[in-house]
């Protein structure tokens, strides 16, 4: 793997063994059922990924990774869509409808499926570089800016729910059957499909590993906690924060386009407010600026809500706030932090030495 | 014509309705640079107050007159309990506070669903302020409704109450001046905690009269807070991080806005378009309409 050269020792390790889990472990120990709940679980961790570069690593609070991971998701959806029906045959829900005789202009696109696989992720990227290019240049940050990541999501479900012709309304697109000419109702698909999305887990996480160590990633974590410095340093902290932004926008795409053969539907319920706050809660909890934390806390997480919710919907909604006050309140590192305690205890060395992976100078 | 004078007047009772919610977080976001997103359920909470109020008192405009001040006391200490337990650990985080109140927040709408059920419940307005009454006259009247009359009244006297609270009472002064210079404050014999306790009370109270306000025009639900919170601090991003002045004027005018274009357009695509130009503004304003002038970098 070329992608991993330069990577230290352990860090080749906790691939190895990630790859292992997730390729042989799991698909022997679980059965079809719990591995395609594994599946959906290790799309939310994908989001995560992105989460940990732009927030954790970056400072920049996105409250809007729902915008992203939904662009990707329809996207991937128009396209199935699109080749359940056939050619020449409308989306059921739109013949349901009665509203539109043939495919709507901006539908057009993707039926090419190259075009759609590459919208999926370049789309999100696309409406990231737009977005941050106003926001940072004119050096809104902060909380304004975690505002209005959150009202860009509220305004893009509220959107979507009102076009309910085009793009389903509130149910969304649904009863997806086919993934690229494989029949997703066939278990053997969606084990591949499971095989995909775990391979693509790790292609974003081994990237994100990759951009973190580099000296763009050194520039990021400066512009986090000292914007002002690196400016005077000659370099332009808004371009250093859109690329952390476009980057983590491009990864939630991608989760949302293989979230839907994972699932089989993907509706503004699954990309509003709620769930994009729900995307870092995992990646607060398990650790903000550790990519293994993010990742594993994004997976724990979102079992913890199935696990949970099914049973007691009340228990998990007290849960999961708790969840939020005892991680961001009193363990701001996230569970990786205690990790790091525990080693440096182990190590003994002086307990003073502050831990790199926290950030420091958030104030807006 | 009174169609435009009609979407306008709907749109100035939208812009009380926001001024009154976003006058609250603007002492607590503007001035001690807290994201309360809890706020909108200590909105939630004077509403049910109203609600478990009108329960006992069964005549409704009593209970109306009531429910003000008990309301701005429940809601306000529930603001101080959270200021208590969880914010005053997190004064140097702001970023951290919006996860943490949002944790709050669910936690709260959870809890009234428990206690008083997920469906929403409704109030009896009282009898004068169900009524409408005619502006103008004649083939084409405009007739306003009496509660939209009412909550643009409460916001007025709720904004003008804020602002000499701010301007002319010891306590007041006390505020502004922790706000302009925390250290100074402090060691000038201020007891800053006791500032921030008492300037959240009065946030947080704020968004118990609103929650009473929202009584009398919409039902009362779990979930009401969460859906007009993100409107609200878009009014005060735009207004302008701490500005009294800059949040009255947005209030209305994104309210006017907001009601023209849906008139023109539908509701969704209004709301998207006022996001759109909300970041075209910040463009030209980055922090907001009216901003505190300083020498510092950022």
């Amino acid at each position: 793997m070329p992608l991993l050269k330069g990577h230290s020792a352990r860090a080749r390790a906790g691939f190895a063994a990630a790859a292992v889990a997730l390729f042989g472990l799991a698909p022997l120990a679980l059965s079809d059922f719990r591995l395609g709940l594994l599946a959906k679980y290790l799309c939310t961790a994908m989001v995560a990924v992105g989460i940990c570069l732009a927030w954790g690593r970056g400072g920049l609070l996105t409250l809007g990774q729902g915008v992203f991971f939904g662009l990707g998701g329809y996207a991937m959806a128009m396209h199935l869509k699109i080749a359940d029906a056939g050619p020449g045959n409308l989306p059921d829900f739109m013949q349901l409808y009665g509203t539109a005789t043939e495919l709507p202009w901006w539908w057009r696109p993707f039926e090419n499926p190259v075009f759609a696989l590459a919208a999926t992720v370049l789309l999100p990227m696309l409406v990231a570089a737009l977005l941050g290019s106003f926001i940072f240049r004119r050096r809104v940050k902060g909380a304004y800016f975690a505002i209005l990541s959150q009202a860009l999501t509220a305004a893009f479900a509220i959107w979507l729910i009102g076009q309910q012709a085009t793009t389903g309304g509130t149910n969304g697109l649904t009863d997806i059957q086919g993934f690229f000419g494989y029949d997703l109702n066939d278990p053997v698909n969606q084990r591949m499909v499971y095989f995909v999305i775990a391979a693509a887990l790790l292609l974003l996480m081994a990237l994100a590993r990759q951009l973190i160590h580099s000296r763009y990633g050194e520039l990021l974590v400066a512009v986090r906690d000292s914007e002002e410095r690196v400016r005077f340093l000659g370099y332009d902290p808004a371009n250093v924060k859109l690329v952390a932004y476009v980057v983590a926008a491009g990864m939630a795409g991608l989760a949302g386009a293989l979230f839907v053969p994972a699932v089989g539907i993907i509706s503004p319920a699954m990309i509003g407010i709620v769930p994009s706050i729900e995307f870092v809660i995992g990646a607060a909890v398990g650790g903000r600026a550790s990519l293994a934390g993010a990742v594993l806390g994004a997976i724990g997480v979102a079992w913890a809500k199935t696990a949970l919710s099914e049973e007691f919907p009340a228990a998990w909604t007290y849960f999961q706030g708790l969840l939020f006050i005892v991680a961001l309140a009193f363990l701001p590192g996230g569970l990786a932090s205690l990790v790091g305690m525990v080693r440096r205890r182990r190590a003994s060395h002086a307990s003073e030495e502050p831990s790199p992976a926290l950030p420091v100078g958030e104030a807006a | 014509m009174t169609v435009i004078l009609g979407q306008t007047f709907t749109g100035i009772s939208i812009g009380a309705v926001l001024l009154l919610i976003a006058l609250g977080l603007s002492l607590t976001f503007g001035q001690m640079n807290v994201i309360n997103m809890a706020h909108g359920e200590f909105i939630m909470a004077g509403a049910y107050t109203t609600y478990v109020l009108q329960k006992s008192i069964t005549s409704a405009g009593l209970s109306l007159l009531v429910a003000l001040p008990v309301a701005f006391l429940v809601a306000g200490a529930l603001g101080a309990l959270l200021e208590w337990l969880l914010i005053r650990r997190l004064y140097l985080r702001p970023l951290d506070t919006l996860l943490v109140t949002w944790g709050v927040s669910l936690m709260l709408q959870q809890l009234a669903r428990d206690i008083f059920g997920a469906p929403n419940v409704q109030t009896r307005a009282p009898d004068l302020l169900t009524g409408n009454i005619t502006l103008i006259g004649g083939d084409d009247p405009l007739t306003v409704a009496n509660s939209r009359l009412f909550i643009l009244g409460l916001a007025i006297a709720a904004v003008v109450a804020l602002s000499l609270t701010l301007r002319l009472t010891p306590l007041g002064r006390r505020i502004r001046g922790v706000v302009q210079n925390r250290d100074l404050a402090e060691v000038s014999g201020i007891s800053t905690e006791r500032v921030d306790r008492t300037a959240f009370f009065i946030g947080s109270g704020l968004a118990g009269i609103a929650g009473v306000a929202l009584t009398l025009v919409g039902p009362i639900g779990p979930t009401m807070g969460t859906n007009i919170i993100i409107d609200a601090f878009l009014v005060i991003v735009v207004g302008g991080i701490g500005q009294l002045k800059g949040t009255v004027i947005v209030a209305f005018v994104l309210g006017v806005l907001q009601s023209v274009l849906e008139y023109s357009t539908t509701v969704s695509v209004a709301k998207v378009l006022v996001l759109v130009g909300i970041v075209a503004f910040l463009q030209w304003r980055p922090q907001g309409l009216y901003t505190l002038r300083t020498r510092s970098l950022v």
